[in-house]
């Protein structure tokens, strides 16, 4: 009885772990922000010390990280890690969330996006988001790809209508929705409206794009045209997804970041995180011991 | 547990529904029963003269299409000016204002207007817009004090509507670069438009019936011809049935031609609710598929 329960203490990841658990710096991780393990592509983002508070709550401790110019990075973890926190801080999303307050910089292309002198909304432009439920407008299929071309300045009609064409095709929409560009976004199935937010997002030519749980609310096989997709994008932008599904991230990401209780564990290339991870936490999570 | 008891159940469920479709049939019956006796009382004095000709002989024949010009501008000023302000003002108080007691206060402020009785407006409005700022008995003074009765139909409805938007179509626009403003103008409030059209109808329904705001505002018991401008005095619906059953010489007479405009009212009123319902789904299929 009594070994029962410490093999399952051990399961759980609570008993005899490394020391780590208690949690010490942050460290490893500096080691990708070398170049040297980038691919020989050069860092797109790069983040600085940032910590994270929601009121008093911390939610972010110590995060350093780069990002891959178009490359795919995964960011992994259980929920309450931290990982939607730090992707909505790269876009500025964090800004709705009344309370909040951070710490550090976030470099993209070595301007600094959390000082005050960036512009939020000049800032989401570069910055696309795809959020984990599909969010459209409650428009038009084709005033859903539209709206962000004339926020952003396009008045004339026939450019509007290519950008429109083309970012369909490009999320591989195009031939689903090409005789239903007048009909309202909500009567998409879910994967098309998806793909309808991912095409919503490529009009306004982003050079990153943040994937917050894509996949969340899909059946696979939305998942799987989600997936084939990402990978088809990353050949021009620079992707970042959160993900809890740890399949996705090894098939979608070049390089996979684990997060675990607000602190960045373990980052570098996805075979590696998922066949050789250095940390034990990772470890233990990428083999379901835990989360 | 025993059949018996199972049983019980059943009969409890159905006195309960019985009690609820009777409840139902009441409400029908008292609406009904308005609808019958205005309709019984007034149908036979309308007919196409007593809806485009003015009143003639000491308001004892004729028709009164001066009245329902004036109810018609009444309304019509009173949306015009309380519609964009409500809107303006749920706008703030949903999607700008810092969150906290000073909202609180304001809105339970709001929700007061709503309950200040009729007749006080009519006197604010006579204090400021007939007397302070002169504009006198007319149009203008009645739409505004009506307006201001309008107002908090409109902000609640309005706000709700607002709050109703899901806060993840408010991200999808600002992920896409749009700044707030353009958010909620090109996104939030074409999707809360079908809501705040709500408030629109219901507010429409009180204004064009109210009698005591207009009473020393805008409305005569007779003004010869029509209304030349906003400043004219005029007749209007409401206050037309209160004086052909208060004054007067010819009571009999006059008991008709009440009758007869009530139900005008009561079809108008019905009318323009029915448009805004009309525009109100139009929007709603474009919306949902």
């Amino acid at each position: 009885m009594h070994d029962v329960n410490i093999d399952h203490e051990r399961q759980m990841g609570m008993e005899g772990f490394h020391p780590a658990l208690v949690r010490g710096p942050v460290g490893i991780n500096l080691n990708s922000l070398g170049e040297a393990d980038m691919f020989g592509s050069e860092p797109k983002i790069t983040a600085r010390g940032v910590n994270f508070y929601y009121g008093s709550k911390r939610a972010l401790n110590n995060i350093n990280i780069a990002f891959a110019a178009r490359r795919v990075t995964a960011i992994i973890g259980p929920s309450g890690c931290g990982k939607s926190t730090f992707i909505r801080l790269l876009n500025r999303m964090h800004e709705l969330v009344p309370g909040s307050r951070f710490e550090g910089e976030i470099l993209l292309d070595g301007l600094d996006i959390l000082s005050p002198a960036c512009d939020a909304a000049d800032l989401r432009k570069r910055v696309g988001m795809v959020f984990q439920k599909p969010n459209p407008f409650p428009k038009t299929v084709f005033e859903n790809i539209s709206y962000g071309l004339e926020v952003n300045g396009m008045t004339d009609k026939r450019a509007i209508e290519e950008k429109v064409v083309d970012s369909l095709r490009k999320a591989a929409l195009w031939g689903e929705v090409k005789d239903r560009l007048k009909d309202s976004a909500l009567g998409l199935s879910g994967g098309q409206q998806q793909r309808l937010c991912i095409a919503r997002c490529l009009a306004v030519s982003p050079e990153v794009i943040l994937f917050d749980e894509p996949c969340a609310s899909l059946d696979p096989i939305s998942t799987g045209k989600i997936e084939e997709l990402i990978l088809e994008l990353k050949k021009e932008y620079t992707i970042v997804i959160v993900t809890h599904n740890m399949q996705q991230a090894a098939r979608v990401s070049d390089r996979t970041a684990f997060f675990l209780m607000g602190d960045l564990i373990e980052e570098g290339r996805t075979e590696q995180i998922f066949k050789a991870p250095r940390d034990r936490r990772t470890e233990d999570y990428i083999t379901g011991r835990f989360g | 547990m025993s059949a018996v008891k199972r049983n019980n159940r059943g009969i409890v469920q159905k006195a309960g529904f019985a009690f609820l479709a009777a409840c139902m049939g009441a409400n029908i019956l008292f609406l009904g029963a308005i609808l019958f006796f205005i309709a019984a009382k007034g149908l036979g004095t309308i007919n196409w003269a007593f809806l485009t000709q003015v009143p003639r002989d000491s308001m004892t024949a004729g028709g009164v299409a001066p009245a329902i010009l004036g109810t018609f501008y009444l309304t019509l000023g009173a949306i015009l000016f309380s519609l964009p302000l409500g809107v303006a003002c749920a706008v703030y108080l949903t999607e700008y204002s810092p969150k906290g007691w000073i909202v609180n206060v304001l809105r339970i402020s709001i929700n007061n207007l709503a309950g200040v009785p009729s007749v006080v407006f009519g006197l604010f409005g006579l204090t400021v817009f007939v007397k302070y700022l002169g504009f006198g008995v007319s149009i203008l003074s009645g739409s505004l004090t009506l307006g201001i009765l309008a107002l908090p139909v409109i902000i609640s409805a309005a706000q709700e509507a607002l709050v109703a938007v899901p806060q993840s179509i408010r991200e999808a626009s600002l992920a896409l670069g749009a700044t707030q403003w353009e958010t909620i103008r090109k996104v939030v409030l074409p999707a809360a438009l079908p809501g705040i059209l709500t408030g629109v109808i219901l507010s429409v329904g009180r204004v064009a019936g109210e009698t005591a705001p207009i009473l020393f505002t805008a409305a005569a018991f007779y003004v010869k011809g029509y209304p030349d401008s906003v400043l004219s005095e005029v007749m209007a619906l409401p206050y037309h049935i209160y004086a052909l059953m208060t004054e007067g010489t010819h009571p009999e007479e006059q008991t008709r031609i009440a009758y007869a405009s009530s139900l005008l009212l009561l079809a108008l009123v019905l009318s323009v609710s029915m448009l805004a319902i009309w525009i109100r789904q139009r929007q709603r299929k474009a919306y949902h598929a």
